[in-house]
């Protein structure tokens, strides 16, 4: 019904003005389309083939592996390999695979993250909002800490490990990631709490909120964006550490990019190419998730923090 | 209800005094609006008083307590900001109630109360709404209506009306007005707009470079404006300002000759010679027939601006310095006309040409 009503309407209105009518429609073969989207193509398929060879190499048997056709799919597909690099791939002179190293960044990652987010979060609100005495040296101060090289860092670090008794564990990991994770976590966060309106912050001192009481009921609810970046920066980032997890666990307490590290390379007779391939894809799945899960909010959170400063 | 008091005050930001040798006594009830251009300080010295600024010397005391160290929470205010300030993730309702929620108020008071304000302010109707489903001016009243559900002893407003356009801000005026003559609740309101200072304070404090120039009625300060400056900021279309010279009670240049009434007169006897201020406010001048020796300024009309009931005519004198009078609805004259303009004796002040200061009440 809808559609005959609008025809008759459109051709009683033509016979007033004759020809096409509408905004020139574009050619989809136009040469700027072929330009942009052959070089976006060439990129796109420049950044899927290593992925695209791993994926297919853990899939494969060794036997198809030796016969070296790398960009060959399976020709029979098996799932052996990831099964050997969860469970069975020798890590020195263990063979328990990736779970154990796995568990142990779950161990690291989650409270690490937790605590850096909450007292950067508190961190950045009390330097945007309440500019305290003081505020501004202690923010050129953790700045400034930023910009120092962490090998240098390295061994005093050792040192306050093993005097408070935490050199060699998971909770001294944990320390050092909460402290390295500071001052970009708090200068995330005090950006996009200055981005706010001030006037928000004093209408709540008015109504009658306390320090705690604005953070919590105000700032908190607002924040949820930067929150997902300031997670996401520190989940990828603690997630993927190579350096401090060798430097400050030991054997039993390694991360999982450790004991990848530690199954490529060890070489027991044949490299079982399919194996840590398995292995690496294992490894990168956490970060990727949540890259796919939350893009758009970290997206948004990023421009959010960084329009206004 | 309480009276406000603020004694010697001052806020200096460094080497910069923001606020200086702030002397001030708010009565109960009263609706005291500070006026001054940007960067006066007027703002500055509300958040003092809101508690948001530090005071660096003076005291301040709401009611009978001072509160130079009380934090905001606890000096009993409650503040309109000039953005509204309204808590995005917040509804109308949880907006207006959060004071109130964070004071532990029970919740049959906080209904009852967040109600009776909605109905006031006639936004019963977007209690569940969010603020960025609101318009200005309904973002305005629920801003007043957080304010209103508290019952403090004092009403801060910064500017609340700037944000609004033209017709809303005339609206909304009125509303505040009619708001404080409701509640009788003591209230500062900080602006730039001096028809809003005229039109709603009970008494204005006029301000310029972190001091206080005048306190008055708006009617005190339009008529005796102690200085050039509250002369030339109070009045639209403004003040209009000529030198010229003191010679024998009248003051005179080639093209005009200006003599006050006999109380001016005699306090320019101790300018004979020197070169003054003349303020003449626009409605003060009229259109002469013959040229009167005695009282007249000689003028080229540049813009003639008929406004029905009145007509504006902006002219120069001397060539460079410009005039405007506020005439009859209907007069024949037109750009370039030469005309003979006369003042009013008794509401012609003068300045002094250093200080500035209003030689009538000096």
């Amino acid at each position: 019904m809808a559609d005959t009503a609008v025809s008759t309407n459109v051709s009683s209105t033509a016979s007033l003005r004759d020809g096409p009518r509408g905004p020139k429609p574009r050619r989809t073969f136009s040469r700027r389309n072929i330009l942009l989207y052959g070089t976006l193509f060439v990129i796109a398929v420049y950044y899927a083939i290593p992925l695209y060879v791993m994926i297919v190499t853990s899939l494969k048997g060794m036997p198809e592996v030796r016969m070296g056709n790398i960009f060959s799919p399976p020709l029979e597909i098996t799932f052996a390999p990831w099964v050997k690099a969860w469970s069975q791939a020798c890590t020195g002179l263990t063979c328990k695979g990736l779970s154990i190293g796995f568990w142990n960044s779950v161990r690291i990652t989650v409270p690490s993250v937790i605590i850096s987010t909450i007292i950067a979060s508190v961190n950045g609100y009390a330097l945007a909002n309440w500019r305290f005495k003081g505020a501004n040296v202690f923010f050129t101060i953790l700045i400034f800490g930023s910009f120092i090289p962490y090998q240098v860092l390295l061994y005093p670090v050792v040192i306050l490990l093993r005097e408070i008794g935490l050199y060699g564990k998971l909770a001294g990991l944990v320390i050092v990631h909460t402290i390295f994770g500071m001052p970009i976590l708090t200068l995330l966060f005090r950006n996009y709490f200055s981005s706010l309106p001030e006037e928000l912050f004093k209408a709540a001192r008015v109504d009658g909120a306390g320090f705690w009481g604005i953070f919590l009921r105000v700032m908190l609810p607002m924040s949820i964006p930067i929150f997902a970046v300031a997670i996401i920066l520190q989940v990828t980032g603690i997630w993927n550490d190579f350096l401090f997890g060798v430097v400050y666990t030991g054997p039993e307490s390694y991360p999982m990019t450790v004991a990848l590290n530690n199954i490529v390379n060890s070489t027991q007779g044949v490299v079982e190419y399919n194996v840590n391939m398995a292995a690496t894809i294992i490894t990168g799945l956490v970060p990727l998730t949540i890259y796919f899960v939350s893009g758009k909010l970290f997206v948004r959170g990023i421009a959010a923090g960084a329009v206004k400063g | 209800m309480a009276e406000v008091i603020l004694d010697h005050v001052y806020k200096r930001f460094g080497n910069v005094t923001a606020v200086k040798d702030f002397n001030l006594h708010v009565k109960d009830e009263e609706f005291m609006v500070f006026v001054g251009p940007s960067g006066c300080g007027k703002t500055t010295t509300l958040r003092m008083i809101a508690g948001l600024e530090e005071i660096s010397d003076g005291t301040l005391k709401i009611g009978d307590r001072v509160v130079n160290d009380v934090p905001p929470k606890d000096r009993d205010i409650a503040m309109v900001f000039q953005n509204y300030a309204l808590y995005p993730h917040m509804n109308v309702y949880q907006n207006m109630s959060f004071g109130l929620r964070l004071r532990r108020t029970p919740k049959d008071e906080i209904d009852r109360r967040v109600r009776e304000a909605a109905q006031i302010l006639q936004i019963e109707h977007l209690l569940d709404r969010r603020p960025r489903e609101l318009s200005g001016g309904q973002r305005q009243r629920v801003a007043l209506g957080r304010a209103i559900v508290r019952e403090p002893k004092v009403f801060l407003m910064d500017e609340p009306l700037s944000n609004l356009d033209a017709k809303l801000r005339v609206e909304m005026r009125a509303s505040i007005s009619k708001l404080h003559r409701r509640l009788g609740v003591t209230t500062i309101y900080v602006t730039h707009d001096q028809v809003e200072a005229m039109t709603m304070g009970s008494r204005i404090v006029v301000m310029k470079d972190g001091l206080i120039q005048q306190v008055d009625t708006p009617i005190n300060l339009y008529d005796k404006p102690v200085n050039k400056f509250v002369g030339g900021f109070m009045g639209s279309p403004a003040m209009n300002f000529l030198v010229g010279t003191v010679e024998g009670g009248s003051i005179k240049s080639s093209t005009f000759n200006v003599t006050p009434d006999a109380e001016l007169k005699q306090k320019l006897q101790n300018y004979g010679g020197k070169k003054v201020y003349l303020g003449i406010r626009p409605e003060n001048l009229h259109l002469s027939e013959g040229a009167n020796e005695g009282n007249s300024i000689k003028a080229i009309v540049e813009v003639v601006e008929p406004l029905g009931a009145e007509t504006i005519i902006i002219a120069s004198v001397e060539g460079d310095q410009s005039l405007v009078a506020r005439l009859g609805s209907h007069i024949a004259v037109k750009a370039g006309d030469q005309v003979n303009l006369v003042a009013d004796p008794d509401k012609v002040q003068a300045f002094d040409l250093d200080s500035e200061a209003n030689i009538r009440f000096s």
